[in-house]
């Protein structure tokens, strides 16, 4: 008697026994036909044992493999007997490699359908986590300064100078060209504006300021994070996925001392350095456009500097760019040795390090300006 | 030879988060033996090795290397135990910054007193135990994964440590050169006098070298056989030993 019929298979019943007719071609690319409607067959049929008949079986490939798996999964969790016997010799072997290991209790992730409170409590959770971590990295990092103050951290004189040279005079050329656009924007939006109450001269005034006491050191921050913490946070993840960390650590020589500390001091020698630069790259940006635009010439847009462009302008900005250095390494390294073992998680560290640094450099300007106001400096 | 095993393994119990890997583990390896830890994928023998070399905390039990409770004791005792050992990673984990001397001489000036031309010395002569004192200004990305495997070794016998420990060290390497290990294995046991432990699941390898092993199983999460390879192969009892000992599914 044929109980179900598709264009693939037919269920018959013979007698007590249970037969699934198997016909046709089983290629994956013209489709797997749905195990759910054999399913339901099979229950009110009370099957003990389901044997297969496979006289009209044509080719077959991954299509049926996959039909058979779910087929005969399901049919265990139901106590029915599957008879693999009458299906050709491939299709057995195949079948017994496919169930050969069995899938450890346990082993399978869970995370789908996970409640919102749930889902809430572990990014909380990561994120108290990821606070720790960060502390306790920081605290590393301040006893391996002082270490190296005391003339005792374990790092080569010969990495600290490359790390100099990589953050300094390499990222001339960018922080060149970054330093005297945003001059003359600064110069170009005031323009507009001054012009206006015949002010134009204010200009030097506008971009001396602008540059000296914020936008030299935040640009510099910026151009350093996206460019060198980055670079930090990559090499040192690739340094963790290679196992070079741990096998820094069997000899018992600290990561944080080895890696870190040269990479910090470099940047706190350098970002200073280019932060001045940067500040005088930006002044004759301005001083391209209030030539060009405002007829002033650069005697008196550099006169006007200098008049009223205070030394402690300067100084409170590359203040800031030590301190912005020191949060960009930080940052950087703390990702980068905090970072996963697999080829994305490299990615995430250096995306991470810069999102991180320009938000603690945000948010460090921030409370600097406030200071400054508060102290009237 | 002292009477106190070089490594002793009190209820070890190791763990990701909550995830137990194995549990109760108890072993001792004695001095200048080659121990085997072996298991199928995925049963934490490389899990194992990162508690022994200092790198992941127990989550229960006891390591004592030479009767010193590593994980009791303060972080500087720690480090001076973790020192005295020498690691070979599984990928070679050389400092990729580093030419091949470079890897070795970092030891070197860390912890010898040599003068410059000493350390040159010392680094010509290690990397020729591995055939590779010619490479010794390459940097790891110029040269193959079996010479990066080899100079691994050759840094981690830099300072002629007391204790080996090799993550699978034949992972990845052709027959004769997984052969030309297991003999420099060998040899240094017999010439240094070293204790050497190896987590592996390569079967010649195994056989080969092992003095002494211990086979964890990821379902019990736990050690299941303990004794000599060869010994095991021939009286375990055991058919997930047996199986895995002799390639059968």
């Amino acid at each position: 008697m044929i109980a179900n019929v598709t264009e693939k298979y037919q269920l018959i019943t013979d007698g007590n026994e249970l037969f699934l007719q198997l016909s046709g071609d089983w290629l994956f690319q013209n489709g797997i036909p749905d195990v759910e409607p054999l399913l339901n067959q099979l229950p009110s049929a009370h099957p003990q044992k389901l044997n297969f008949n496979c006289e009209q079986l044509g080719q077959w490939d991954t299509g049926l493999m996959t039909f058979l798996v779910g087929l005969i999964q399901n049919c265990h969790n139901s106590n029915i007997e599957v008879v693999r016997e009458s299906l050709p010799d491939g299709v057995q072997k195949l079948l017994q490699l496919s169930f050969a290991i069995p899938e450890r209790r346990g082993e399978r992730r869970e995370v789908l359908g996970q409640p919102v409170l749930a889902k809430i409590g572990n990014v909380t959770i990561e994120m108290h986590r990821s606070w720790a971590e960060m502390l306790a990295f920081i605290g590393d990092v301040f006893l391996a300064f002082i270490n190296f103050l005391r003339g005792k951290a374990h790092f080569r004189t010969s990495d600290l100078l490359f790390q100099i040279e990589a953050a300094g005079p390499s990222a001339l050329f960018i922080v060149t060209l970054i330093s005297v656009l945003v001059g003359m924007i600064l110069a170009f939006v005031g323009a507009v504006q001054l012009r206006l109450f015949g002010a134009e001269i204010f200009i030097a005034n506008l971009v001396g300021l602008g540059m000296a006491r914020e936008m030299g050191a935040m640009m510099t921050a910026i151009i350093m994070a996206g460019r060198t913490g980055a670079a930090y946070a990559a090499l040192l993840g690739t340094m963790q996925v290679n196992e070079e960390i741990d096998a820094l650590k069997t000899i018992a020589v600290s990561p944080i001392e080895f890696l870190v500390l040269p990479r910090l001091i470099a940047l706190v020698i350098t970002m200073p350095l280019l932060c001045i630069y940067a500040d005088f790259m930006g002044i004759i940006g301005g001083a391209i456009v209030s030539a060009t635009m405002l007829d002033i010439s650069f005697f008196q847009y550099f006169q006007q500097i200098q008049g009223f462009v205070g030394l402690s302008h300067f100084i409170i900005g590359i203040v800031k760019a030590a301190i912005f250095g020191i949060l960009i390494a930080t940052a950087g390294c703390f990702r980068g040795l905090q970072c996963g073992r697999s080829a994305s998680a490299v990615g995430f560290a250096a995306t991470s390090a810069v999102v991180t640094s320009i938000v603690l450099i945000i948010v460090a300007d921030a409370i600097i300006t406030v200071l400054c106001q508060v102290l009237g400096v | 030879m002292p009477s106190t095993p070089h490594l002793a393994i009190h209820k070890l119990t190791m763990a990701y988060g909550e995830s137990v890997i194995q549990k109760n583990l108890n072993f001792t390896v004695k001095h200048g033996e080659i121990f085997i830890i072996m298991g199928g994928s995925g049963c934490g023998k490389s899990t194992l090795l990162r508690h022994l070399i200092g790198l992941m905390q127990p989550t229960g039990g006891e390591i004592f290397v030479n009767g010193v409770d590593l994980w009791n004791s303060s972080l500087q005792e720690r480090n001076t135990i973790i020192s005295r050992a020498g690691v070979l990673f599984q990928g070679g984990a050389l400092w990729s910054s580093m030419t091949l001397a470079e890897n070795i001489e970092l030891l070197l000036t860390e912890y010898t007193n040599l003068n410059q031309k000493q350390i040159q010395d010392v680094i010509s002569y290690k990397l020729s135990l591995v055939g590779l004192s010619r490479y010794k200004d390459y940097y790891p990305s110029e040269i193959s994964g079996g010479m990066r495997k080899r100079a691994g070794l050759a840094r981690a016998m830099a300072l002629d440590p007391e204790i080996l420990f090799f993550d699978e060290p034949s992972a990845g390497l052709d027959p004769v050169s997984s052969r030309l290990l297991d003999d420099l294995i060998l040899e240094l046991r017999d010439s240094l006098g070293a204790t050497i432990v190896i987590v592996s699941h390569e079967l010649p390898s195994i056989f080969a070298v092992g003095d002494n092993s211990i086979f964890l199983d990821p379902t019990e999460k736990t050690i299941i056989a303990t004794g000599a390879p060869k010994h095991l192969l021939e009286s375990s009892v055991d058919l997930r030993v047996i199986k895995f000992l002799t390639r059968t599914t």
